[in-house]
């Protein structure tokens, strides 16, 4: 400043501090810098990595998949359920990754326990739907602040941290019950994926309906144990699936189960009781099988609160949190295309 | 003290704009930092809010490019002067490079660019990896930067008022109109 200031100048000087300190100091903690115990998008993400390093321009998590095309052939009986385009009678294109849930993009096929389907169907008009399902009927922890401990515990060396983690966490013993005794197929086909997570369905008169889905495959699931896998090769299920698009389109039921007032919607560990109703929507057919490394599922972040008008978000916590990671997930795995390069020239399909 | 104000219409458009612009900043650091289920609420504010300051700052664009703004008093001093001028022209570019930017990144993302429910704008960009990197680093970084221009804009507003009290504050603040033209 040019010139000396006078007391009342000092005064001003020190009240306009404090006034853009606070400013900044709000937006600090906004910003979660003051608030180190807040879980972050970075910190969840940053927990997937195996002690190897995170797999470098790929998915932090699910990440070794293949891409497919098809259809998504819509019999008209949704739209009792909901106003979404898609539940209109007809034929919507279909995009999707068939995968396994590991962060190591070079995991043997018969390693992974858990195996997904990420699948965005589109209508006219700019409108998609995506959904990114499993194969397990329940999910592993009732909130994602277990779930992130959950990661934290499986990396951690303390003998005692997963045992202490169940003993806090007894819901998980679904999960693990399904890991340890649940069926193991040796195809993509032959998988239920299941959404875990309750959804919102709208149907045209504003009632809403609380709903979870699964994709039902029309292949008839033959059981293998994952001895019998073992011996097979490390791409095996994307190798299968690709012959098997090839002689012939894939499909998947898309059934959609109705929650009675009362059942659990904001929980994915608790099932609802099986006599609630079902109603089958439409069909999964996939027509094309393509590498994901110049295929038109890579750059797809399948995150599953892209919802179309009609189906919204539930009191389930899971899928704010995932997208908030999926989104982390793909900006740093975009920034890191150099690490898995395309093949192909030209770029995005 | 009885300088020349700037309109109504340019006040309005410039408190208008800060107080979106406040908001916006603060949605898009906390939108960032949180995984429970503000962060779907914080994002679905954040991308109308962004395509409605874009609308402010065009017409802005217009508004200041027709009337200008007042003069400066003749007896600040040159480099406060220079430091004036050079914020606000970043502080035009920024305001309106934000929404492209931030517009452009879901493009490149191929996320669907929802503004309301069931209304989507056009992609402004072709999908790709190279360039949603790019975009997401420069939305990313920018914002701090706009932040501290706003600091410095705040702290020089109200240097000008306690401070130097040359009336450079009021005309923006003040109530009185402008003199006809």
């Amino acid at each position: 400043m040019p010139q000396s200031k006078s007391a009342p100048a000092t005064g001003s000087l020190i009240l306009i501090a404090l006034l853009v300190g606070g400013v900044a100091a709000l937006f600090a903690y906004t910003a979660g810098w003051l608030s180190p115990a807040r879980i972050t998008p970075n910190k969840v993400v940053d927990a997937f990595a195996p002690p190897s390093g995170p797999p470098l321009g790929h998915r932090r998590n699910h990440a070794k998949g293949i891409c497919f095309t098809g259809v998504f052939e819509s019999n008209g009986a949704g739209t009792e359920l909901s106003r979404a385009q898609v539940f209109a009678r007809g034929d919507y294109p279909a995009l999707g990754r068939l995968n396994l849930g590991t962060p190591d993009a070079n995991a043997a096929d018969a390693s992974v326990r858990v195996r997904g389907m990420g699948l965005q169907i589109s209508a006219p008009g700019g409108e998609v739907w995506r959904t990114a399902m499993i194969n397990a009927p329940i999910f592993a922890v009732s909130t994602p602040q277990a779930f992130y401990q959950l990661l934290l515990v499986s990396g951690s060396k303390d003998p005692k941290a997963m045992p202490t983690f169940a003993a806090e966490h007894p819901e998980i013993g679904g999960f693990v019950g399904w890991a340890k005794n649940g069926p193991w197929t040796g195809s993509y086909a032959e998988e239920r994926f299941n959404s875990l997570d309750s959804f919102i369905f709208e149907d045209a008169k504003g009632t809403s309906r609380a709903v979870r889905w699964s994709f039902v495959p029309a292949a008839q699931p033959m059981n293998i144990s994952p001895e019998e896998l073992a011996t097979r090769g490390p791409d095996f299920l994307e190798q299968e699936i690709t012959e098997r698009v090839r002689s012939g389109p894939v499909s998947w039921m898309l059934v959609v189960t109705v929650a009675n007032p009362g059942d659990p919607t904001a929980d994915p560990t608790r099932p609802w009781p099986q006599d609630r109703r079902t109603l089958e929507v439409g069909t999964l057919v996939v027509r094309q099988i393509e590498a994901e490394r110049d295929g038109p599922c890579r750059d797809i972040n399948f995150d599953p609160t892209v919802l179309p008008a009609g189906v919204k978000t539930s009191d389930d916590p899971f899928p704010a949190a995932r997208s908030s990671a999926y989104a982390k997930s793909f900006d740093r795995r975009t920034a890191e295309a150099a690490d898995y390069p395309r093949t192909a020239a030209g770029g995005a399909p | 003290m009885n300088r020349p104000s700037f309109t109504p219409f340019q006040r309005v458009l410039h408190w208008l704009t800060a107080a979106c612009v406040l908001a916006m900043l603060f949605i898009g650091v906390g939108m960032v930092s949180t995984i429970t289920p503000k962060y779907l609420t914080l994002v679905s504010i954040h991308k109308p809010l962004g395509m409605a300051i874009l609308v402010l700052m065009l017409i802005r664009w217009v508004v200041r490019l027709r009337r200008g703004a007042p003069p400066l008093p003749v007896d600040l001093p040159e480099p406060l002067k220079l430091a004036a001028h050079l914020s606000h022209y970043l502080l035009y570019i920024l305001l309106l490079a934000m929404p492209l930017i931030g517009w452009g990144m879901l493009s490149a993302a191929s996320y669907p660019v929802r503004v309301a429910s069931g209304l989507y704008l056009p992609a402004i960009l072709p999908q790709s990896e190279q360039l949603h990197a790019i975009l997401w680093d420069a939305h990313f970084y920018l914002a701090f930067v706009l932040f501290a221009l706003i600091l410095l804009h705040i702290a020089a507003a109200l240097f000008h008022l306690l401070v130097r009290k040359d009336g450079v504050f009021q005309t923006m603040a003040g109530s009185r109109s402008p003199p006809s033209p």
